[in-house]
């Protein structure tokens, strides 16, 4: 069954892999998502200044996901890498009830863009185990996720550091991205 | 590729026909394609280094775009593609923006986890991209890289660093530590022998690269070392004892070759900087002379003949070891060696005459750069006989050797005329053989530059040398040259028995030649009208400058006019001869200033500040250097006194006398910009021209001071030189007490001596400020030094521990008006008193009790006032009257002017009446009140 699977899987994406852009305000936890895909643990990290690329395998699919720092001198390079993007998955501080506005702010602004019209949105209400975090359904309200109109979207909530949510997002996407 | 085949005939220029820049652009999509095509990507990635190796420039959005796209190539794992990726970054980085964005690619590329080759390469990159602000956090990466086992890590950190020491000097100072565990670090065994970036260096002898490769860490780590001490010149003293020490055990520290020779330049700076320590570095030289590597030899060979006054014997084993590399089978050995050789016999031909044999077998050496360098070097060394026999060994390959080569050639037999003025015969003609040779503008300006010296230094060739030049100009391609000529032409020509001849030449010039050359033509035409005393010579060069009144060139026809202008009125003072200039050196620092400083902008820049001296002392306080230049590159034997027997007659001979005081006066304020204390003080104003001696020359200490002035302070410079050899002085003060307390000079900054060890002069300064603008103290000051006074040995200069408080008595010191005025030289006196106006005129009468005669009191009173005294009229004729007038400029810039008329009677002494006139009278009231 497995094989099968994977030859569909296969005629479907070639050598192709799925592009994917983790965007999200500083200190959300994109590349510590990012490196606990890659390699399953948690590394140190310090502030992403630019971006790191690297290649996920999951699931016999290539993602080559792309993050990029979130750092206000940066965001206005998020998009150099817009184009050909299958896929963004948008990290939110679960925490950081002050500035999820801005989360919203840059979210929106990056929807516009022509290039994303067709991208598939991920978003990870992050840091779930920390206390006082708000819930997926407080995040999507705070974002104003059910005002999307032609977007396929879905908001999980995560914790990066205990490795939790992350999978079932990829799943999600997985399933997305067959349709 | 289908066009390979083709390149081979086309050459690397073919190649470029089938790309450029556009096309390279459009064909930059493939960067953002998915998946990577490495191959293709790393194939337009050479195209964009070969452009930018072309010279193509990209804008700054072309750049930031093609940057962004190539950024994106970080996916790709491909190693190779990788390698390219870097390259571009680097020189992407110049003119694109925000290529801060690939920091966190390259961090992770250094991290130890990382290839080797991404990680030295990415450190290289990193430091292009990055900034001083940013460096704080990669220090930590930075650190750990430069104390790396690998070599390649290690020394990309280095020179990362040694290039980051210029953005972020404070951060990079920190890491000397790392670089000093680099140099210490063991060599790793044969497993970087591969190592393609030693191997980049070429020519490391055979026997080294056996060693081990990874020593080139050694010479970045010293080069990072020296670029963090090198303002401290204590420390730069004791890195080179510390390693040049360490080298002389069977196991060096040093173990590269290239570190060793930068340790020789080291050494040699630290002697530059502290005379005292020749003796110890002359030594540390001459081991470096049997240093198994012919590479520090013949650094330490270099380094021995460029001492300053080194005698024949210390210079000995340097020129040994030459001579020995001369007979080398390595052509750059021997092309080094000869070269080092050419160098010194400019200034001791005698220590190199010695390998005179080994030469003469040089001039045959199929390297033709060995061979013109044996020949000019010979030159040089040789007799009055050979002279001959070598000129026609060169004219045989002149035409075979290089534009540089003749140059050098021309040059060494420019200077030839010097040493042996009755060959001009010869030299000349040989130059203007030379000139007849194809050759580019460097070549043929050296040859007339070497015509010009004839015209200068020997008189007897001078006419010959001027129909030489005329002959030069009849057929030029060089506008540039042409006109020096023609000044030249201009100047001498009128002095000669026949001006005549010359008149032709010079107006064929002006019916053939372009309008620069016209141009020049009219103004030499010019001077034979003024200049030449016979009035149907004036009359002619009249017709011919009336006739070149329709030239077609605007600035040919205005000189035309104004010439004849004042050749008509007679007026020629003004132009024609006015001889005056600005003090060069003066202007220089003053326009220096005024562009550095924000403040000043609003203003225009004020001239009538910078004093103007006649062309003659302008030459005169150029001479010392360009003579020396000229005669260095001549080569002669030279000691002043004694060369200057050889050109008899050359005028400008008195001038390598003594440096002029403005010229000197930039070297101190050069050497007070380096005191931050004195940051604040503004532009130098005037220095005392020479030293004040304030002891007898013979006591223990002799000092000599300078008296500095800025516009609202006052510095006096104390020289202080010890000559007890069994005593070092620590913390010299020098305390001055005026005469008069109540003045408005207030004490503001004392800079101590640190130390005075023997023969070695050290430098104390005292700075006062002038709190009341208005006043201009006139104040004397006692003077003592106060220092710790210790005992040393006279051998080793080990003083004790222990000192003693010690005071000495020195001479006093005055202030007085004088070092608040300028001398200036003004072209004309009368009309620069007529324009000044009577309106602030001062006059006083004066009787001079105190001096004998007329000629002391115009020697006091130009002391006294500190302005210069123009059209010669600061010596006597003879009579009992005369008129001295001067001029100077006041501080501030205000321009005053002062006559004094004296008469003398042997009963009364000396009666004077001086009028002084400014712009300002309180300016004259102040220089009446210097005399009263």
């Amino acid at each position: 069954m497995g094989s099968i699977f994977s030859r569909i899987l296969g005629r479907l994406w070639g050598d192709k892999e799925v592009r994917i852009l983790i965007l999200g305000l500083d200190g959300a936890g994109k590349t510590t998502i990012l490196y606990r895909l890659q390699v399953g643990e948690v590394v140190t990290t310090i502030p992403t200044i630019g971006f790191n690329v690297e290649t996920v395998q999951y699931k016999n699919i290539k993602f080559q996901v792309w993050d990029l720092g979130g750092q206000t001198s940066i965001r206005p390079y998020w998009r150099c890498y817009y184009a050909n993007t299958d896929a963004v998955i948008y990290v939110v501080d679960s925490v950081d009830r002050d500035r999820v506005s801005t989360a919203k702010e840059e979210l929106m602004a990056m929807l516009e863009e022509e290039e994303l019209k067709d991208a598939a949105l991920l978003v990870f209400a992050n840091k779930q185990d920390m206390a006082g975090a708000m819930t997926a359904a407080e995040v999507s309200d705070a974002l104003g996720l059910s005002t999307l109109m032609n977007r396929q979207w879905s908001i999980y909530k995560t914790s990066a550091v205990k490795g939790e949510g992350l999978t079932e997002g990829l799943d999600w996407l997985i399933n997305i991205m067959q349709k | 590729m289908s066009y390979s085949k083709r390149d081979e005939d086309s050459g690397r220029i073919g190649y470029h026909h089938y790309f450029d820049k556009t096309t390279v652009l459009q064909e930059a999509r493939v960067f953002n394609e998915s998946p990577i095509n490495a191959r293709k990507c790393r194939a337009l990635l050479t195209k964009i280094l070969y452009l930018i190796s072309q010279g193509e420039t990209f804008g700054t959005t072309e750049a930031t775009e093609l940057f962004f796209s190539v950024t994106k190539l970080f996916q790709s794992k491909d190693s190779a593609l990788r390698q390219m990726v870097y390259l571009v970054i680097k020189e992407l980085s110049i003119v694109a923006e925000d290529v801060i964005m690939v920091t966190s690619s390259l961090m992770k590329d250094m991290q130890p986890t990382s290839e080797v080759m991404y990680r030295a390469n990415a450190i290289r990159v990193l430091r292009k991209i990055t900034d001083a602000s940013m460096l704080q956090g990669l220090e930590r990466f930075l650190k750990a890289a430069i104390v790396d086992k690998n070599a390649k890590v290690s020394s990309a950190a280095l020179v990362s660093s040694y290039h980051l020491y210029g953005v972020a000097r404070e951060v990079v100072k920190r890491w000397a530590n790392e670089a000093q565990e680099a140099i210490n670090a063991k060599p790793q065994s044969a497993v970087s022998a591969a190592t393609s970036y030693v191997t980049s260096f070429g020519n490391v002898p055979q026997t080294y690269s056996a060693v081990s490769n990874s020593n080139i860490v050694q010479y970045h780590a010293l080069g990072l070392l020296y670029a963090i001490r090198q303002k401290d010149r204590m420390a730069v003293s004791k890195l080179v004892q510390n390693y040049a020490a360490k080298s002389g055990l069977s196991g060096s520290i040093l173990r590269s070759p290239f570190a060793q020779c930068l340790l020789v330049r080291y050494a040699c700076k630290v002697m530059e900087e502290d005379p005292s320590s020749t003796r110890a570095v002359y030594e540390l030289l001459e081991g470096w002379l049997r240093h198994k590597s012919e590479m520090v030899n013949l650094e330490a060979a270099k380094a021995i003949c460029e001492m300053k006054d080194a005698t024949v014997k210390e210079l000995f084993p340097a020129v040994t070891t030459l001579q020995n590399f001369l007979s080398s089978g390595k052509p750059s050995i021997k092309f080094a060696a000869i070269r080092a050789l050419n160098k010194l016999a400019m200034t001791q031909p005698a220590a190199v005459a010695p390998c005179n044999i080994d030469m003469e077998n040089m001039i045959t050496d199929q390297n033709r750069s060995i061979s013109t360098f044996a020949i000019t070097t010979l030159l040089k060394t040789g007799n009055e006989a050979s002279v001959e026999r070598l000129m026609k060994q060169i004219s045989g390959f002149m035409s075979e050797i290089t534009d540089e080569s003749k140059v050098l050639v021309v040059e060494a037999v420019g200077s030839l005329c010097i040493k042996f003025p009755a060959k001009h015969h010869v030299m000349l003609s040989f130059l203007s053989g030379a000139l007849r040779d194809d050759g580019g503008y460097d070549f043929k300006r050296a040859v007339v530059e070497a015509i010009f010296n004839f015209v200068k230094y020997i008189p007897e060739s001078k006419e010959a040398a001027l129909s030489h030049l005329c002959e030069i100009i009849e057929d030029c391609e060089y506008s540039k040259l042409s006109v020096k000529i023609l000044h030249l032409l201009g100047v001498e020509g009128p002095k000669c028995p026949q001006p005549t001849k010359y008149i032709r030449y010079i107006y064929n010039r002006v019916i053939l030649e372009n309008a620069v050359v016209r141009g020049a033509a009219v103004s030499a035409l010019a001077k034979f009208g003024v200049n030449v005393e016979d009035e149907s010579v004036k009359q002619s060069v009249k017709v011919l400058l009336n006739r070149c009144l329709d030239d077609a060139d605007d600035e040919v026809r205005d000189r035309v006019t104004m010439y004849l202008n004042i050749m008509k009125s007679n007026d020629e003072r003004g132009y024609v001869k006015d001889d005056s200039t600005y003090a060069l050196a003066y202007l220089e620092r003053q326009l220096l200033n005024y562009v550095s400083n924000p403040e000043l902008a609003d203003t225009p820049f004020d001239l009538s500040a910078v004093p103007k001296v006649s062309r003659q002392e302008e030459q005169e306080s150029r001479g010392p250097q360009e003579q020396a230049g000229a005669i260095q590159t001549l080569g002669g034997n030279i000691s002043p006194p004694h060369s200057g027997g050889v050109s008899n007659g050359a005028g400008a001979r008195p001038a390598l006398s003594t440096t002029p005081s403005l010229d000197q006066q930039a070297v101190y304020a050069q050497k007070l910009a380096e005191v931050p204390e004195f940051a604040s003080y503004g532009p130098l104003f005037k220095s005392t021209s020479k030293p004040i001696e304030l002891t007898e020359s013979e006591t223990e200490y002799v000092v000599t001071c300078v008296k500095h002035v800025f516009a609202h302070h006052v510095v006096f410079q104390f020289n202080i030189k010890n000559t007890l050899n069994d005593r070092v002085l620590e913390d010299v003060n020098v305390l001055m007490t005026p005469d008069n307390d109540e003045s408005s000079l207030v004490e503001r900054v004392l800079i101590p001596a640190p130390q005075l060890v023997y023969d070695v002069p050290g430098v104390a300064y005292v700075a006062f400020e002038r709190t009341v603008l208005e006043e201009y103290p006139e104040l004397t000051f006692m003077n003592e030094l106060k220092f710790i006074d210790k005992d040393c040995d006279p051998q080793t200069g080990e003083p004790d521990e222990k000192g003693f408080e010690g005071d000495y008595q020195i001479e006093e010191v005055s202030l007085a008006i004088a070092d608040f005025v300028l001398p200036s030289y003004i072209p004309s006196f009368n009309k620069a008193w007529e324009e000044l106006g009577s309106e602030h005129e001062v006059v006083e009468t004066l009787a001079l009790t105190t001096s004998p005669g007329l000629q002391d009191a115009c020697r006091d009173l130009i002391a006294l006032l500190g302005m210069q005294a123009l059209e010669n009229s600061g010596t006597i004729q003879g009579s009992n009257v005369h008129t001295m007038i001067l001029s100077g400029i006041f501080i501030g810039g205000i321009r005053v002017l002062a006559r004094c008329r004296m008469t003398f009677d042997s009963a009364t002494g000396v009666t004077l009446q001086l009028a002084i006139r400014s712009a300002n009278e309180e300016v004259s009231q102040i220089l009446i009140g210097a005399i009263a």
